[in-house]
């Protein structure tokens, strides 16, 4: 089967975001960016499937900037054997991401989508199931273990008291929870070999997808800090200041 | 104006987090409606209906609704909408899995995991795991969205005598079937609900040493929480995890032991009132967060504050 994974490129997890002096955003010029980290889940996740015999081809699609390129190149680094990029300067919000997805997969008419269950920087979880009402297709979201049988894939997914199955229909969308995979790193060799493989670019425009949205930031805060707090030297103090200070026990 | 609020249950109990959900409904203002969307759910609508400040609760009850899959719910949750300014739901994985589903079959954008209302079009929100704090105000016709149950108080689950009314959506979607379920069991309180959660990471270093923390939980009639260091070590299942990718908590007090405080942790419990953070580091990132801190053994701390509590 022929599988879509959709990757995002991102701040670096480990980076300690800044909010801009004017409120207008987090400040992101000269940060490290990287992959998004359940999307490198997710392109280890197809790489799996095609190397059990179950996937044939990977298809991996970023939408965003030129730069984007690069997230697409270490994708297909990992195992991805072509890569779609949808270039766009905006920032786009899930809806309109999934409407560009949905345009992708109706060209490429995969059995199989796989996305990350959030991006680390808007933090928003919606792209994959948005996809899902688009397309019609049903989603395992959050998903810790996929398997193919026959026409159905089942997925188990990491729910609020635990773990959940559900059978779905293939074709179907899956999103990736940390604990589906821990992903690879990419070879040298591989680095190398992935220069030359397929990478297409397309805009909005001529895939027909308007990506007008209804909500808008009005500004951008750094959160409430938390006042410093005090080293105590034993236990007895500790319970002390629990119990009489901050009344909490 | 009115606002429809998806039921947070399990067909025969009412979430709790569906109380906070209601609050945010009440924030923004306008006749509140609650859709219990389940099979064999009467008492949850019964429960829902007694829900202070809710007006009407709709119950759609049908075999297809059973295990809430968005296949199945999405489409009656949308129907319900055209009906609404405002349709919320908890930001719980039922709330995530379902709500963007019904967003776009509206094909409006959703707005995730508030945690205030400045007014009925204009939210706060945190994004970059909590290290930015966005408001967002939606010119969408129907606003669609999820409710973090930190960011609001629980209003009363009694006092409201709300009429209950049976509804009907187009049933099963034939894409998707429930096949197991495997819930964790604890007598614990719930890890979002808890007043008090006492959180394990790497340096607890074994499974069998979580011992120390369930006992001292306990005591304290606390939740047991944990690290994504110390799920993926194995010591405990996944549901206690608490950060960005896991669990969002804001108790009373959150005891942190031997967790190192990386960002995507933090993300989940820094809104807690009071931190308590014991680490042998004390250079240690939880500490810079933490009101009170100790720095020691967790072995010999652990057991001296539960004789001294």
């Amino acid at each position: 089967m022929k599988v879509l994974v959709a990757v995002k490129r991102v701040v670096d997890y480990n980076v300690k975001v800044r909010v801009k002096a004017d409120n207008s955003g987090v400040d992101l010029a000269n940060v490290k960016m990287s992959m998004n980290p359940f999307c490198e889940i997710a392109v280890e996740e197809a790489v799996r499937l095609k190397e059990k015999g179950v996937a044939s081809e990977i298809v991996v699609v970023s939408i965003g900037p030129t730069a984007a390129q690069e997230q697409l190149r270490t994708a297909l680094a990992l195992g991805a054997d072509r890569a779609i990029l949808v270039e766009s300067n905006e920032e786009l919000n899930s809806l309109a991401v999934a409407k560009l997805l949905k345009a992708v997969v109706d060209k490429e008419q995969p059995q199989l989508i796989i996305l990350g269950k959030q991006a680390i920087d808007s933090d928003n979880n919606q792209t994959g199931q948005m996809l899902g009402a688009l397309t019609g297709y049903p989603q395992g979201t959050f998903a810790s273990k996929v398997e193919v049988a026959g026409d159905k894939l089942n997925v188990t997914r990491e729910i609020d008291g635990g773990l959940q199955t559900v059978a779905l229909n293939l074709p179907a969308i899956v999103t990736t929870d940390l604990r589906l995979n821990e992903p690879r790193y990419a070879s040298l060799p591989n680095i190398m070999k992935a220069k030359k493989k397929p990478l297409e670019t397309a805009t909005p425009d001529a895939l027909g997808v308007s990506t007008t949205s209804t909500v808008k930031t009005l500004k951008v805060e750094a959160p409430a800090a938390r006042s410093a707090g005090v080293k105590v030297k034993s236990v007895a103090e500790l319970v002390e200041k629990l119990k009489n200070e901050a009344k909490v026990i | 104006m009115a606002t429809l609020v998806i039921a947070e249950h399990n067909n025969a109990v009412l979430g709790a987090a569906t109380l906070n959900t209601v609050a945010a409904a009440k924030a923004i203002g306008g006749d509140i409606h609650v859709l219990v969307a389940g099979a064999g759910c009467a008492a949850v609508g019964e429960a829902a209906a007694q829900i202070e400040g809710v007006s009407k609760v709709l119950v759609a009850d049908d075999a297809a609704y059973a295990n809430q899959l968005p296949e199945n719910v999405a489409p009656l949750i949308a129907d319900q909408a055209k009906n609404y300014s405002h349709v919320l739901a908890s930001a719980t994985t039922n709330g995530k899995n379902f709500m963007p589903r019904v967003a776009a079959l509206l094909d409006v954008d959703q707005i995730s995991e508030i945690v205030s209302v400045e007014s009925a079009d204009t939210f706060k929100r945190p994004i970059y795991a909590g290290n930015a704090i966005a408001t967002v105000q939606s010119s969408a016709p129907i606003k669609v969205i999820t409710v973090r149950s930190t960011g609001f108080d629980a209003v009363n689950a009694t006092g409201g005598s709300a009429t209950v009314e049976p509804v009907s959506g187009a049933g099963n979607a034939g894409k998707s079937a429930f096949v197991s379920e495997e819930l964790a069991k604890s007598d614990r309180p719930e890890l979002t609900a808890a007043k008090i959660v006492v959180s394990g990471g790497r340096g607890m270093q074994n499974g069998d040493n979580f011992k120390y923390l369930y006992s001292l939980a306990d005591k304290l009639g606390a939740a047991v929480g944990a690290s994504r260091a110390a799920v993926d070590a194995g010591f405990v299942p996944n549901d206690m995890q608490v950060g960005q990718t896991g669990k969002i908590v804001a108790p009373q007090l959150y005891i942190a032991v031997g967790i190192s405080g990386a960002i995507q942790h933090l993300a989940g419990m820094k809104d807690s009132k009071v931190i308590v953070a014991i680490n042998k580091d004390e250079e240690a990132p939880i500490f810079q967060v933490a009101d009170y801190g100790l720095v020691g053994d967790l072995f010999e701390i652990v057991p001296e504050l539960e004789r001294l509590v």
